[in-house]
């Protein structure tokens, strides 16, 4: 495999465009007055222009929903798709041991194997850390999660 | 290179000269990911020619101090280089010596003019600085296809000061509205800044008809040459412009290095921008006099080894012929558009093929964003710029977040333009989104 499909795995590809959770209606993009199980995050890429809102939703300590609004490169998109069907049913600590893993990986330049047993279909965006400018594509939806996870209660 | 006859000295450049051309930048001889490199970034930056490395390595090497101070050797033979340079470079772009201002970019050369008339508008200023002035009811009109660097200075300016910000908007093509202009530009217009090509569409302002209409007015007029300065004809004083800007990267020159034109008896009475060392005459504990331009705009050591690298770069283009260069870009943009027209699922930004324009183009890839698009042409060691170009409130005009631009310059071949159209049309198959 090329550098450039090792990047483009056919499971990116697919990702960026079935767009898992990638629902979120836009008279929801406004954050403000939001109960307290619910956390929203907006995240920009100046650079390119990548963009997300991304909203978790809690059930006590589990995850019980994602729902996001984004435009961005495939990367960004498949990212997003991958990371909302992997949280749901996952508690806390689970959705932040995983963005830590995801992170570590990603920082990594391309020198840590990703492993799919810890990152699922995730790891097909391992190929990613080994271009430093795509890293805040795949981190975008990510750091959404992981701060609005932070919000709820 | 000196041409015999005035139609050879225009005629457009040809592919056989253009790899002599490319002999002098080395840069540009080597692979990309196992692939030739084909940069077409140039409207983002340019390379360098040996010459222009040369005049920067041959400084250090013989003639580095500082400058207008000390009175040693050293100190006079740097200070020569120094304003020889100065020389060189204005008169690269029909300016007199004294009023050409190094500034660090074409963008720190729009904050300086937009901070010098901040300056005189509050406080206490002299007589001959409340020309520039701006208070409530006051106007600054740019365009809505500018580069965020001459916008956003206008923006604070505007904020600082209570003036208005308006801009000029766009047709669907790129171009101008000319009729909006005409509307907008009025006795309540005290600065007028544009810039002359724009770097997304390419599309290339009438400057004449601009500041006809805004010295009627009685306005003020600064013209962002970021993007024209390289690569076409520019004289300040035929397009009475009352400042001009322009980058020394963006012209075969280092970064670090760039200029601010001025009319001399503007640069005069302008209040300085950044103030200290080098650009004053009598200091006390409690105030100071400035010299005259450009040194009351230089404070503190400034760019040397940049400005007799970037006086070079100015020769290097001079003695190839700044209409040669025009016009043989202006082919490499029209090779650009038509092939990308011919491209399915492309669509091209700014004026259609047969349009006069700068030779670059922006473009969406239906179904693919830009930043995969620019990742498939880098694997084939092809170099563009993706992103919003740094002209966000464009593209939102034109409907996109994001574009992909091949921007081309004097060393690129019609090969390099055909390399490119030939990886373009293989983009969306790749991504899976053809006939989509």
């Amino acid at each position: 495999m090329n550098s450039l499909d090792s990047l483009y795995q056919q499971i990116i590809l697919e990702e960026s465009k079935a767009r898992r959770g990638g629902d979120l209606p836009n008279h929801h993009l406004d954050a403000t007055h939001l109960p307290a199980n619910v956390g929203q995050c907006h995240q920009l890429n100046p650079v390119c222009g990548d963009e997300i809102t991304l909203r978790v939703e809690t059930a006590g300590d589990l995850v019980s929903g994602i729902h996001w609004s984004g435009d961005g490169c495939s990367i960004s998109m498949a990212s997003a798709s991958i990371l909302s069907d992997m949280v749901v049913g996952l508690d806390r600590d689970g959705v932040q041991s995983l963005i830590d893993s995801f992170r570590e990986v990603m920082r990594s330049r391309g020198k840590l194997e990703a492993d799919e047993e810890v990152l699922g279909d995730a790891a097909a965006l391992s190929g990613v850390s080994k271009f430093p400018a795509r890293v805040k594509c795949a981190m975008l939806a990510w750091v959404a999660a992981e701060d609005a996870l932070n919000q709820t209660r | 290179m000196t041409g015999t006859a005035s139609h050879e000295n225009n005629a457009p450049l040809t592919d056989t000269e253009v790899l002599r051309i490319r002999n002098d930048f080395p840069i540009l001889d080597q692979d990309v990911n196992g692939q030739p490199l084909v940069y077409l970034d140039s409207g983002a930056t340019s390379q360098n020619p040996q010459s222009v490395m040369e005049a920067e390595q041959e400084f250090y090497e013989q003639r580095n101090a500082a400058v207008h101070r000390g009175a040693h050797t050293l100190a006079v033979h740097a200070t020569d280089a120094f304003e020889d340079a100065r020389a060189t470079v204005a008169a690269f772009i029909g300016a007199d010596e004294n009023e050409l201002v190094w500034t660090q970019n074409a963008t720190a050369g729009l904050n300086l003019i937009a901070y010098s008339f901040g300056n005189a508008s509050i406080g206490q200023v002299s007589e001959a600085a409340k020309k520039f002035a701006l208070g409530i009811g006051d106007e600054v009109l740019v365009t809505e296809m500018e580069h965020h660097a001459n916008l956003i200075p206008w923006q604070e300016l505007c904020r600082r000061t209570g003036a208005t910000l308006r801009f000029i908007p766009i047709h669907d093509d790129g171009t101008l509205d000319m009729a909006a202009a005409a509307e907008l530009i009025n006795a309540r217009t005290k600065v007028l800044s544009f810039t002359h090509v724009s770097n997304v569409t390419g599309v290339i302002n009438p400057v004449a008809e601009l500041v006809g209409m805004a010295h009627r007015a009685g306005s003020l007029v600064v013209l962002d040459a970021c993007q024209s300065a390289p690569h076409l004809p520019v004289d300040v004083k035929a397009l009475d412009v009352d400042f001009a800007v322009f980058s020394g990267h963006k012209m075969l020159g280092p970064t670090g290095i760039g200029g601010v034109y001025g009319r001399a008896e503007l640069l005069d009475a302008m209040p300085p921008f950044l103030t200290g060392g080098s650009m004053i005459t009598t200091v006390t504990m409690t105030e100071a006099g400035y010299l005259p331009a450009p040194q009351r705009f230089e404070a503190g050591t400034q760019p040397i080894s940049q400005a007799v690298a970037l006086a070079a770069a100015a020769n290097y283009l001079r003695e190839t012929g700044m209409e040669r260069i025009h016009a043989w870009e202006a082919e490499l943009g029209q090779r650009l558009v038509r092939g990308l027209e011919g491209i399915q699922g492309i669509r091209v930004l700014g004026p259609a093929s047969g349009i006069p324009r700068a030779g670059l183009a922006a473009f969406e890839v239906e179904g693919v964003h830009a930043h995969d698009v620019g990742q498939f042409l880098d694997a084939a060691g092809i170099a563009v710029r993706v992103g919003h170009h740094c002209a966000q409130p464009l593209h939102r005009r034109l409907g996109l977040n994001s574009s992909t631009r091949a921007s081309a310059y004097l060393y690129n071949t019609t090969a390099d333009v055909d390399a490119f159209l030939a990886a373009v049309a293989g983009v969306r198959a790749y991504f899976g989104v053809e006939g989509a």
